[in-house]
């Protein structure tokens, strides 16, 4: 950043933490997705949305561009800076304001911890579903701002769901607040949805209202083992035919299940096709009498083998191939693409079966697990970024799946967002007319275009 | 590492591994703390790699930002890729001395003392240890205290003398004969006494020959034994490393062994790398290999070969435990302690509140770094007290002497043990 520039806002905001160092930015040059990389011109902590404010004024008569961070754990290059931006990195309004156990709420600004929101609830006895995977680290503003997902989408929802109301600096620097307490409110455009998943182009969110539920007191967790991928998503349908929504329907193909093998050596069958893994969980008789019914269905599917869990720590054991799936995936290459194609479940075995074979085709490595439930599916790239001809190979890889997911009725990212990763996907997923309104709603937010510019789509 | 290895000459995949996924960031105490990147694991981790990749040189902000690392290895438990960030970090610091750019005439005195001299030379690292003792029994600290001498110190190091560890009046040597054999011999094991350990804990030492030949073992253990290294190694001096590495293999007759124990977890996390160490030199790359096939931490060894519990009968006594870093983090062992110190009869174990979190010992961190040493020995010392016990287990020297001080300065009692020396106690209580 020209040293000017730098000097004026340190002078401008003195109470303001600021990073100019090369070795204090280089840190800040990637969020959690692969191969992006860009410096940015400066790091700035505010600690209150008047600093905020403050910051997003200077920035907009300066025509200096802004891009607004939490944990930078995002998959999609979303919290990427743009080259000599200021980055805006909200870590430090971390605090739980209030929660309401009178309207299921609860206030937070944008910096807190998921994990800690969540914790927050349960101490109340209540409920904050949506867990990405990275919520031990991920902000609450950076959840909201990516419409992040998790493992319970098919029953819970995802973070849309979530969120009552909003406290955004706008471009302008103004305060808005948008949202409230109530249940029902149909006074206006409903401003607020919009920034939910607007991945930091419309606004800087501040602080989030959401919304809790109950917590469920019971859980049954099962494991069902497949010969083909075909017979596992049988049983998806026919348990949500069977009118059950389990808390979470998850599945590892062959090649992630080798991988599990090879690194956990927890006895998986290196020959099954698909490995499923299924929770219920509400009222404990409603959860034993679920349970029964999901594992008569997955054999009656052609299920070689299911388990059911008689104890938390059986459930935990179960749940073990799940949770190594990614770590396992990611010991296998230096470079660990992570992908989120989705597509309507009832499509999920004929788009697996695709991602199998365009990974033949292209001869590359590609281990998928996901959210069998909700569609949403993980292929995982393992590969060497360093290996050039491999990444054309990945790419075009890429572009076949994302094409193949749109034309069975899916879409290009189900949870990651688009940031940079997707945004040459976007137009043929969603084509022309959608994306000439969202340039005009970025327009009408953001004039200047000084808010995470280039990310998403171009102007 | 080879005792040769920089970041440019280093496999790039060891690097490549971290996606940067951020899982590392909130086990990480120096994050934790300050909440900027830089001071995270992955945040470290781009830097080392913008010096591989020729795009930074390793800069005096470089270097600070490595020795600002504890080093706890809490981000290699947390990681989901498998990075091998100790052996990063190795490389790093040698890095950062290979550059000189944190050099200047006080730090070199220090480190040429302590690193190439004192803990080079066991024997004049026990001459100190006389001398710390003498100065301790005369009275001459007790005079220097009420006198506040001091203040005629500089200002970083006046806090340190009172944290100056008590020295046993007698060394391992003293107390452990070279072999000893007991009725039942299943297994002939060596025992490393360690430096520091030797110093200020050998009755530690002495608990831990017990134990094992309570547990059928015949144990050798060589008089004099050199420091193993690891304070070197993780302070970017490769080459002193690799020939202290050197001459503690020597002093083992390995082949007749079952294995080596170690009794310290940060000397144990670093003794099971001499296979790496010593890779490159063809005159010790098949003992050091077969060295870091044996070597074994005392929890470890006990677990795989079986505890014997003892027979007396106690009164109930609550114990907590706190994880030394390189204990669970760097050598994945958790559950060993823990059932050996519920196979004491009588004793109950209570949970530590962040037990796997750095007490801020680290090695020499707390002489280097005395600020963020402090603050993290008052959250380990407050989660301690939490649990309301009267004893605290460790398994390090480091951490042993940072909650000693640490209790102390909080104005309580509460006493601080190996789980062995508990165990050997219970033995002893039998006869």
């Amino acid at each position: 950043m020209n040293p000017g520039l730098l000097a004026e806002i340190k002078q401008r905001f003195p109470a303001v933490v600021c990073l100019e160092e090369k070795e204090d930015l280089i840190p800040y040059s990637f969020d959690g997705t692969a191969t992006y990389q860009t410096m940015p011109g400066a790091v700035v902590f505010p600690t209150t949305t008047e600093e905020v404010s403050a910051l997003v004024k200077f920035a907009a008569e300066r025509n200096l561009p802004i891009v607004t961070r939490g944990s930078g754990t995002g998959l999609s290059g979303g919290s990427l800076p743009i080259a000599d931006c200021l980055v805006l990195c909200l870590v430090k309004m971390d605090k739980i304001i209030e929660v309401d156990r009178k309207n299921l709420t609860m206030w937070a600004e944008a910096g807190a911890i998921t994990a800690k929101i969540s914790q927050a609830a349960e101490e109340a006895g209540l409920f904050y579903p949506p867990d990405p995977g990275s919520m031990k680290i991920s902000t609450i503003g950076g959840n909201v701002a990516e419409n992040s997902g998790g493992l319970r989408g098919l029953k819970y929802g995802v973070t849309r769901n979530y969120v009552m109301g909003l406290e955004v600096v706008m471009a302008s620097g103004e305060i808005l607040f948008t949202g409230n307490k109530c249940v029902k409110d149909v006074a206006g455009y409903t401003i607020r949805d919009l920034f939910i998943g607007s991945e930091g182009t419309l606004g800087i969110i501040t602080k989030v209202l959401l919304r809790l539920i109950p917590k469920p007191d019971a859980r049954q967790t099962l494991l069902a083992v497949f010969d083909k991928m075909e017979d596992a998503a049988r049983t998806v349908s026919a348990i949500i035919e069977a009118r059950i929504i389990p808390c979470t329907l998850e599945f590892l193909d062959s090649v992630t299940i080798n991988c599990v093998e090879d690194y956990a050596k927890i006895g998986l069958p290196r020959e099954a096709a698909a490995i499923l893994l299924m929770e219920a969980d509400g009222h404990a008789a409603q959860v034993a009498d679920e349970g029964a019914i999901m594992a008569d269905l997955a054999k009656k599917n052609g299920a070689s083998s299911v388990q059911i869990a008689e104890t938390a720590e059986q459930s935990t054991a179960l749940a073990t191939a799940r949770r190594a799936a990614f770590s396992s995936l990611a010991r296998v290459a230096p470079t660990t693409i992570l992908e989120d194609a989705t597509v309507p479940r009832s499509e999920l075995a004929v788009m697996v079966k695709f991602i199998q074979e365009t990974a033949v085709r292209h001869n590359l490595k590609i281990g998928t697990f996901g959210h069998m439930g909700d569609g949403n599916l993980h292929p995982t790239f393992l590969v060497n970024e360093r290996n050039h001809e491999e990444m054309e190979r990945v790419e075009k890889a890429m572009k076949e799946i994302f094409d193949f997911a749109v034309s069975l009725g899916g879409t290009i990212t189900g949870e990651h967002g688009v940031g940079m990763a997707k945004k040459e996907f976007l137009k043929g997923a969603l084509g022309e007319l959608n994306i000439s309104i969202m340039r005009k709603m970025k327009s009408v937010f953001d004039p200047q275009g000084i808010l995470n510019p280039g990310k998403m789509f171009d102007l | 590492m080879s005792s040769t290895e920089s970041l440019r000459t280093l496999d790039y995949s060891i690097l490549q591994q971290c996606m940067h996924c951020g899982m590392c960031l909130p086990t990480c105490p120096t994050y934790d703390a300050t909440k900027n990147e830089r001071n995270s694991p992955r945040g470290r981790i781009s830097l080392m790699r913008s010096i591989a990749d020729g795009r930074m040189d390793a800069t005096k902000a470089f270097g600070e930002e490595m020795y600002f690392c504890l080093g706890c290895l809490a981000c290699e438990t947390a990681c989901p890729a498998g990075v091998d960030y100790a052996h990063l970090f190795e490389v790093a610091r040698a890095e950062v001395e290979k550059s000189q750019t944190l050099d200047n005439p006080t730090r070199s005195v220090v480190r040429g003392v302590l690193l190439r001299g004192l803990f080079t030379h066991p024997r004049l690292l026990r001459l100190v240890g006389r001398m710390l003792w003498l100065y301790q029994a005369s009275g001459a600290q007790w005079l220097f205290r009420v006198l506040k001498l001091n203040r005629l110190l500089p200002k970083r190091f006046q806090n340190l003398e009172g944290q100056t560890p008590t020295a046993c009046g007698k060394f391992s040597c003293d107390l452990i004969r070279p072999v000893e054999t007991p009725k039942d011999r299943r297994y002939r094991v060596g025992v490393l006494t360690g430096c520091v350990q030797d110093i200020v804990l050998s009755d530690v030492n002495r608990d831990t020959v017990d134990v094992l030949l309570a547990n059928g073992c015949e144990v050798h253990t060589p008089s004099v034994q050199v420091c193993c290294g690891s304070l070197h190694a993780h302070n970017g001096d490769m080459q002193t490393a690799a020939g202290m590495a050197r001459r503690l293999i020597d002093a083992f007759d390995l082949p007749n062994l079952d294995a080596i124990i170690t009794n310290a977890a940060g000397c144990g996390s670093h003794l099971k790398t001499y296979g790496r160490l010593l890779a490159d030199d063809p005159a010790y790359a098949a003992r050091a290999a077969e060295w870091s096939r044996k070597l074994k931490d005392v929890h470890e060894w006990l677990a795989e070969t079986g505890i014997r519990k003892p027979r007396s009968i106690a009164a109930p006594f609550r114990v907590t435990y706190h994880e030394a870093c390189h204990l669970c983090h760097g050598q994945k062992i958790t559950k060993q302690p823990r059932e050996l110190l519920k196979s004491i009869p009588g004793l109950e174990l209570v949970e530590l509140p962040e037990s796997t979190w750095c007490c801020g010992s680290a090695g020499i961190y707390n002489i280097t770094q005395p600020e963020m040493a402090a603050k993290l020995q008052k959250r380990k010392v407050d989660n301690i007290l939490s649990t309301g016990v009267n004893v605290v287990a460790t398994a390090n020297p480091g951490c042993h002497l940072q909650l000693v001080n640490g209790v102390r300065m909080a104005g309580h009692n509460l006493e601080v043990m190996h789980p062995i020396t508990l165990l050997a106690r219970a033995y002893k209580a039998e006869t």
